[in-house]
């Protein structure tokens, strides 16, 4: 029979609690779309915490890294899943050399070390999970940690965001009014053409003109929303795209790697999103 | 393909008395004194037994469809056979019989007789693309493109009334499929490019008509026409115009046409052009140009502008801000003026944004979309369309809108209609879009209906609540995990006495929180037919009542719909709760007021419904049907073994969908057919049509626990 090693128990499982805060060093590149910036700096001023709202690939999560470089504040990012339970947000006791220790979970921790806490894609956690954050989200601003007999006051350096994508259409991945009406929203869309063609010349380094056409097939794609496809081409996939024709993958197939079968499974649409990219290049 | 594939027989040839007598077995309704079945029999006995009997077999399945084409099919079967293997012939007869279900015996016999050119295309018969094939993809394609939404549809030549693309049914002139299809491509985004950039916005009827030779004066406006957006698809599609270039075979267009390729060039220009080529100019045709209906495409174009401009108007005004509505802050003429500012991508515009006494409104999709189809259509939006109606006018205007509006989704939809195809097993083909369903709403019935019942069953539906509320989802706590949300206490008490006694610290520490959750979506379909008149449909409506005490308490997502209907033109399917509906009053007027209609075509009902649980996200979904008696239908033969076999053939896609179906029936005869349908365990058959009401509730329970 082997020793029994203090600790392994914890090392069992990789507690949630061990998210480290990120400084953001460098200026990540940004190009604001509207008022954003300076909505987020005044909700930041007044302890408004702030919900974006937006399609997938717009922008939002390179917003939360931009404003979080520009504020100088640690970024924590939970990405929510739906086993996320409310002891992954705040913390848990954990056995260390034969003791039990209290970890704090990113949320507990992002309160104490006043960062910005964010919280991407909020509806796919559990709507029982959620609701521990009501009380940071309010003028209260106080995360109660029962287990461990705590109550955190959040410094007015804490910021509680999160993002959303409205687009679902699932009665399941709808936000509770309970917890929307505690955010102010700020909306993302895709970027106006003349940006979004900035963006992914700025993202890939292509040529203009090259970049104008995806810009165009991004365009027909969103069409094509609601007509079989659930989004259009984010202009993340336009820079993945631009991001291969750069490394000296012929512009067709890049496209049907990066945009088509990143779109859609199903063989017309494939074949119809092929057929745009290949009208185009 | 699935004939029956020849094959020698023991058996000798059949004489033609032999013949005769079969031919008159099935033909007997369209033969006469003067029209007897001996001159076909004597062409058919020369054949081999192996083709005499493929075509008794096609003329027997064809007659089941129509006498007279099977007649004339008999006719050209000898020569066909000779000429030809078994697996184009086969091809033949199905194409025949598909253009004879959408456009009756006249075009179908056409084709029949067009045997040549059918067989000449089905020599190239790999190299062919269907409109079944390409349709769904071009039709995304052109979405893609944007502009107006299109539709698109099989006819015999390719045109566009600015509205919907005609396409051929199939394109062979090529020598392989993929440049068929690019062949397909290209008419399709020359027909959707003509609708784009206003083809048909100059008035070209009136002005074509004014030629000597109109015809003639047409094909030169066309190929100009096609000149013209030929290089506008080589800067907007650079990728398309070089697949096109392959397609243009060398043909050039004259020197005069140089002033179409400059990018400010329009229709106008076209036009002008005709006037100065029409004497001495023959104009070539080239493989990807459609034809044009001048006529057809002004008098649609001519009846969206007219709607569209009080749409607009409508949307306008429902865009003012609330209180611009009332009298005090209306400027003296009672209306407002809007102006729009448009953002150009590309060479139209795709985005406005309306200006209201200088501040900016973004209008929502529809009413952009709204307004780019009228820029196509005029090149801008005139300042008339900006000004919004009167306060007065504005409530009115706003209910018509809304009936035109209604009423146009109905004729889009061909008057709310939705077509699906059918199984015919004797073809072993589909029908194409053979059966017409239409959604309707029950009125509402009684409401003391479920009062009644609800009393009646007092004691049951108690213990109905108490049976699904023990099923429902709820949290468990699993002691002694690997690992878990939490620390499992007991077990770590317990651990450390096994730690200081020298045994080995077990891992399973931890608790964790178990969620059961129920994701199930259950359509109900319930037969509607007028057999179930009396009794049956009282059961039903009782059966349904408890259901919905039931699933209420169970929180699954659950539908109802009835369906009946009379012939193959009028299927009709029933909403009586939708998934969205809340069981409230309305629902239960609606389940009270489930009457008995006509008769029981299930496939059609089967697919419609299929799909609404398609659109439904959950991971189990259920499609149950309470029927009392086999498929059935007025007339088309569907009583029986067709009936029975399209039923199948619908239930398999929907399985193909990961649907899983169950029939609840009264039928006591249903063992012989419903194994056959469902499968041997997938149905119950309820004796006693009084118990039906506890029973539905009981089988669901059972089928999804």
């Amino acid at each position: 029979m082997s020793k029994p090693i203090p600790g392994k128990v914890a090392a069992s499982k990789e507690p949630a609690g061990r998210t480290a805060a990120r400084m953001i060093e460098r200026e990540p590149y940004y190009e604001p779309i509207g008022g954003e910036i300076e909505l987020f700096e005044a909700a930041y001023a007044t302890q408004i915490p702030v919900l974006l709202k937006g399609p997938t690939g717009c922008g939002k999560t390179r917003f939360m890294e931009y404003m979080a470089w520009r504020l100088k504040r640690p970024l924590i990012t939970v990405s929510c899943h739906d086993d996320l339970t409310a002891a992954d947000l705040i913390g848990r006791y954990l056995i260390t050399n034969n003791e039990t220790v209290w970890v704090d979970g990113p949320l507990a921790h992002a309160v104490r070390c006043g960062g910005i806490c964010y919280l991407d894609e909020i509806v796919e956690a559990r709507k029982d999970t959620t609701v521990v954050i009501h009380p940071l989200a309010d003028d209260r601003r106080i995360l109660p940690i029962e287990k461990h007999g705590e109550l955190l006051h959040a410094p007015k350096e804490f910021v509680l965001a999160m993002s959303y994508n409205p687009g679902y259409q699932s009665v399941l991945k709808e936000l509770k009014q309970s917890t929307r009406q505690r955010f102010v929203a700020i909306e993302f869309t895709y970027p106006h053409a003349a940006l979004e063609k900035k963006i992914v010349i700025a993202e890939t380094g292509i040529d203009p003109a090259l970049a104008d056409q995806l810009i165009r097939l991004a365009e027909m794609t969103r069409n094509l929303k609601g007509n079989g496809l659930d989004e259009g081409a984010s202009t993340r996939l336009l820079v993945h795209a631009g991001k291969l024709i750069a490394k000296g993958i012929p512009a067709r197939t890049a496209c049907a790697g990066a945009v088509a079968a990143a779109l859609t499974d199903d063989p017309d649409m494939l074949r119809a999103v092929n057929e745009l990219a290949s009208s185009l290049f | 393909m699935n004939s029956p594939v020849p094959s020698s027989s023991p058996a000798g040839k059949l004489s033609a008395a032999q013949l005769e007598e079969r031919l008159d077995e099935s033909l007997d309704p369209v033969l006469s004194s003067r029209r007897t079945a001996q001159p076909l029999a004597a062409a058919l006995a020369p054949l081999s037994r192996d083709l005499q009997d493929f075509a008794l077999h096609w003329v027997a399945v064809i007659a089941r469809t129509s006498g007279e084409l099977a007649f004339q099919f008999a006719t050209l079967a000898p020569d066909v056979l000779r000429q030809s293997d078994p697996v184009s012939a086969e091809s033949w007869i199905i194409h025949a019989m598909d253009t004879f279900d959408r456009e009756g015996l006249y075009r179908g016999s056409s084709e029949l007789k067009n045997v040549d050119a059918f067989m000449l295309a089905s020599r190239h018969n790999s190299n062919a693309v269907a409109f079944e094939e390409a349709g769904n993809v071009l039709g995304l394609f052109i979405c893609g493109l944007a502009g107006r939404p299109l539709k698109l549809e099989v006819a015999n030549e390719a045109y566009t009334d600015t509205e919907t693309l005609h396409l051929p049914a199939r394109i062979f002139a090529r020598a392989s499929r993929e440049q068929n299809f690019l062949l397909y491509k290209a008419l399709a985004t020359h027909l959707w490019a003509q609708s784009r950039y206003g083809t048909f916005n100059v008035d070209p009827a009136d002005k074509l008509a004014t030629f000597a030779d109109p015809a003639r004066a047409r094909a030169l406006y066309n190929y100009l026409e096609t000149t013209r957006l030929d290089a506008i698809i080589a800067r907007e599609l650079p990728g398309l115009a070089r697949e096109l270039a392959d397609l243009r075979d060398g043909a050039e267009a004259p020197p005069e046409c140089a002033l179409l390729r400059e990018p400010a060039a329009t229709a106008a220009d076209s036009l002008a052009l005709v006037e100065a080529l029409y004497e001495n100019f023959e104009p070539p045709t080239l493989s990807y140009m459609g034809v044009l209906h001048p006529e057809i495409a002004q008098a649609v174009r001519a009846s969206r502008v007219a709607r569209e401009k009080k749409e607009l108007q409508a949307e306008l005004a429902k865009l003012l801000p609330e209180n611009s509505g009332s009298a005090d802050t209306q400027p003296a003429d009672g209306a407002s003026h809007y102006s729009v500012i448009a953002t150009e991508s590309g060479s139209t515009p795709d985005n406005f944004e309306l200006v209201l006494d200088g501040s900016p409104v973004t209008p929502p999709g529809h009413v952009n979309d709204l307004m780019q189809s009228i820029t196509q259509d005029l090149g801008e939006i005139p300042d008339d369309y900006l000004v919004t109606a009167s306060d007065g006018v504005y409530r009115d205007n706003s209910t018509e809108e809304e009936k035109t509006a209604a009423v146009r989704e109905e004729t889009n939809s061909e008057a709310g209609a939705r077509f699906y195809n059918e199984w015919d097993y004797k073809r072993r083909h589909y029908r194409k879009n053979w059966c017409v369903l239409r959604e309707a709403d029950v009125k509402p019935g009684d409401p003391d209906f479920i009062d009644t019942t609800l009393k009646r069953y007092a004691v049951q539906v108690g213990q109905l609540r108490r049976t699904f509320e023990m099923l429902r989802g709820d949290d468990k706590w699993l002691k002694k995990q690997a690992a878990g949300d939490d620390i499992d206490l007991d077990a770590v008490i317990n651990a450390y006495a096994d730690l200081s006694s020298g045994r080995e610290l077990p891992e399973q520490l931890f608790q964790r929180r178990l969620k059961v959750e129920r994701d199930i979506a259950v359509m109900f379909m319930v037969d509607m037919s007028g057999s179930t008149k009396g009794w049956i449909n009282e059961a039903e409506r009782e059966s349904l009542v408890m259901l919905c005490e039931a699933l209420e308490v169970l929180g699954d997502r659950y539908a109802i719909y009835g369906f009946s209907g009379i012939t193959r033109k009028r299927c009709e399917i029933y909403r009586i709760k939708r998934f969205a509906d809340r069981y409230d009053d309305a629902v239960r007027g609606r389940i009270a007021g489930i009457l008995p209609q006509d008769y029981t075509r299930m496939g059609v009902a089967i697919r419609h419904l299929s799909a609404l649980l398609n659109g439904v996200d959950a991971r189990t979904k259920l499609l149950i049907t309470l029927s009392d008696g086999k498929p059935d239908d007025y007339s088309d033969n569907y009583r029986g073994e067709y009936g029975i076999e399209d039923t199948r053939q619908a239930l398999i896609e929907a399985h193909r969908g990961g649907i899983h179906s169950f029939c609840i029936t009264i039928d006591r005869e249903a063992r012989e057919y419903l194994p056959r349908m469902y499968g041997a365990v997938n149905y119950t058959v309820i004796e006693d049509v009084a118990r039906l009401p506890l029973k539905v509730a009981d089988v669901y329970r059972r089928l999804t626990t």
